[in-house]
């Protein structure tokens, strides 16, 4: 059973009468309960693969299959609600919501797209909280902690629906190299913990590393696929 | 709901400053309203109050033909005591009817002895016609209202141009309806301002001086003058005279009652309707100042907000609930400008008439300006502020709900 399979997939930009490659014929499947790597140079299409795993954007060509769900055939609401309910997002730049505090961002999702009543909501965010060390933070506003801080609220954001699937763009773009692996330890513990599957994108490649399965991408196509053992940090 | 009116208010708080004005022009533009629809209902209550309970009384009912004619004050289409008796019997079995005033109105000359002008009488019960006209004893700036038979109240005007003092003796000649004239002495009881200005001719005699003058042998009126005890009844009293009236028609098949009320006879009425224009006008500003300020502030935060429109519908918020939360951003808003434009005007209406500020309208001098707040029009504004508050929300919301998560994540 996989939890992604691509097959054949390409995705194409136009600008203007230019017309851009993004992704060239894709094919790959991802099991469950991965903890999957996507590196390569800048505009290698790691962003735009991303992006189609997490139901952002379609296909030009070819099959995706997420959680066995053909993902390019989905209407805007659809997505919307998929996305919802089956995969979790964490930014380069947090993207936290300034106006909430570190609680609510992580509740955010059970109350604004999942409507799960108080007391459920109440009882996984404090669980999260206490995963991703930030109980003592929990009233404070996004602008009154820390970057690496920002990306721990980020992942519990991210997994307090319980989300099969967790993708990172350049989660630790923005972090300093000890606070870089302190978040890919988190992600691994948390996929450890949970059984999710994460994707994270990355060019960085002492991060890259800490990855089991690693796609290289180079100018829109598959070019290598490493599979690794264990993390190479120490 | 709750929650999305908590996101709404922690965004408006988290721009204070732009928040702030937005609603302070809005509450400006409220209070703006709110002072100019009191003050000038105030004074179009006062307008009308001084037309009708000075002078025209709240309707009259006359003979078909008469209102027509009324500048050459026609005898021969007066009322005949027959159809007199008949609106009586419906005037006095109307409840909402406080009193009514039969006058028998003509022309005639005025003589002081040494000059001779013309004058326009209304023959009038002195007793009915205060009852009907209440406003009409404060219009006398000298002598009495309470005229006997064998007096008469004079124009200002003529009083001035004839140098005709209150106790004079005067002469009134008049022509009949069937062209043979007559005369009677008056002693002069009282001088009337005009109620609407410098100029008229209206003077007053007690009916039965009128009768005697006019060589009438049974009461001929020309109007009957009417006050309702509930002026807001006024339409409402209309047609119902207007119905029961109905039935009475001339050979030639047509009614032989008229019924007017104040606004068909008053010229004024057209002052008390540009009023209302105005108001319109002004409330059509407000709801300009209200959708261009709501719209400008709404559309610069979702320009603003991009990326976290981006975010939220990555993580699968749907486009219904993002439309909502700009929605309601806005209708905070609109509701927070409101409120405080209805308090602080309240509060300037309040001031305005602790301060008993004065105007003259006519000859009535020391009018004291009393402007009220209907709660009507307090809840008619707020709603208008807060619908348009939608609607000014509406297009930047419907822009953001719109808004592809890829795209807008990519913003910078």
């Amino acid at each position: 059973m996989t939890l992604i399979t691509a097959e054949n997939v390409s995705k194409e930009y136009h600008t203007g009468e230019i017309t851009v490659k993004a992704l060239k014929g894709l094919s790959f499947s991802i099991e469950p309960a991965s903890f999957v790597s996507f590196v390569g140079p800048s505009g290698s299409g790691k962003t735009t693969l991303l992006n189609l795993i997490g139901c952002l954007d379609k296909p030009t060509e070819g099959t995706l299959k997420v959680a066995d769900t053909d993902v390019s055939v989905m209407g805007r609401k659809e997505s919307a609600a998929f996305r919802g309910s089956h995969i979790g997002f964490i930014f380069q730049d947090f993207n936290l919501m300034p106006v909430l505090t570190v609680y609510e961002n992580i509740e955010y999702p059970l109350l604004m797209v999942q409507s799960l009543p108080p007391a459920e909501r109440k009882e996984r965010v404090e669980k999260l909280l206490e995963e991703v060390g930030m109980s003592d933070q929990r009233n404070k506003y996004p602008d009154q902690i820390s970057g690496g801080q920002k990306q721990r609220v980020a992942i519990a954001r991210a997994l307090v629906t319980n989300p099969e699937l967790v993708l990172a763009d350049e989660p630790t773009a923005n972090l300093d190299s000890e606070t870089a692996y302190a978040v890919i330890n988190l992600m691994k513990k948390m996929k450890a913990g949970l059984g999710t599957t994460f994707i994270f994108s990355t060019h960085d490649q002492k991060i890259v590393g800490e990855a089991e399965i690693i796609y290289s991408l180079e100018d829109g196509r598959l070019k290598e696929k490493t599979v690794m053992k264990e993390g190479t940090h120490a | 709901m709750r929650d999305l009116f908590k996101i709404a208010v922690r965004n408006l708080r988290r721009y204070k400053r732009r928040t702030l004005l937005t609603v302070s022009l809005i509450t400006i533009g409220v209070v703006f309203v709110l002072v100019f629809i009191s003050v000038s209902g105030s004074f179009k209550a006062m307008m009308v109050g001084q037309i009708t309970d000075s002078m025209l009384g709240h309707m009259q009912v006359h003979r078909k033909g008469y209102v027509a004619s009324i500048d050459n004050l026609p005898l021969n289409l007066n009322l005949t005591p027959p159809m007199v008796k008949k609106l009586e019997g419906i005037l006095d079995s109307q409840e909402a009817i406080e009193a009514y005033s039969p006058r028998i109105k003509f022309g005639g000359m005025f003589s002081n002895f040494v000059e001779t002008t013309n004058i326009r009488l209304n023959g009038v019960y002195p007793e009915r016609e205060l009852k009907t006209v209440p406003l009409l004893s404060s219009r006398i700036s000298e002598g009495k209202a309470a005229l006997e038979k064998g007096e008469i109240i004079i124009p200002a005007l003529l009083s001035r141009g004839m140098g005709v003092k209150v106790g004079d003796p005067i002469v009134i000649v008049a022509t009949n309806k069937d062209g043979s004239v007559n005369g009677k002495q008056f002693r002069v009881a009282g001088i009337i301002e005009s109620a609407t200005g410098p100029g008229g001719r209206d003077g007053y005699v007690h009916i039965d001086d009128a009768m005697e003058v006019l060589r009438m042998t049974e009461m001929e009126v020309s109007e009957v003058a009417i006050r309702l005890k509930d002026f807001d009844k006024l339409a409402a009293m209309t047609d119902t005279l207007d119905t029961l009236l109905a039935g009475d028609v001339n050979k030639q098949g047509k009614p032989v009652f008229e019924v007017h009320n104040w606004e068909k006879l008053s010229p004024f009425y057209n002052i008390a309707r540009m009023i209302d224009v105005m108001t319109f006008f002004i409330k059509l500003m407000l709801i300009a100042i209200v959708l261009i300020s709501i719209m400008n502030v709404m559309i610069m935060a979702v320009y603003e907000r991009i990326r976290e429109i981006g975010t939220i519908a990555a993580i699968g918020t749907l486009p219904g609930k993002i439309l909502s939360m700009f929605i309601i951003e806005g209708l905070c808003l609109g509701v927070l400008g409101t409120l405080s434009g209805c308090i602080l005007g309240v509060a300037i209406v309040w001031l305005i008439n602790t301060a008993k500020i004065t105007f003259n309208f006519g000859q009535q001098t020391g009018l004291i300006l009393s402007a009220t707040v209907q709660p009507a029009d307090l809840a008619i504004i707020s709603l208008i502020v807060i619908l348009v508050s939608v609607i000014a929300s509406l297009q930047p919301a419907v822009k953001a709900s719109r808004m592809e998560p890829i795209v807008a994540l990519r913003h910078v």
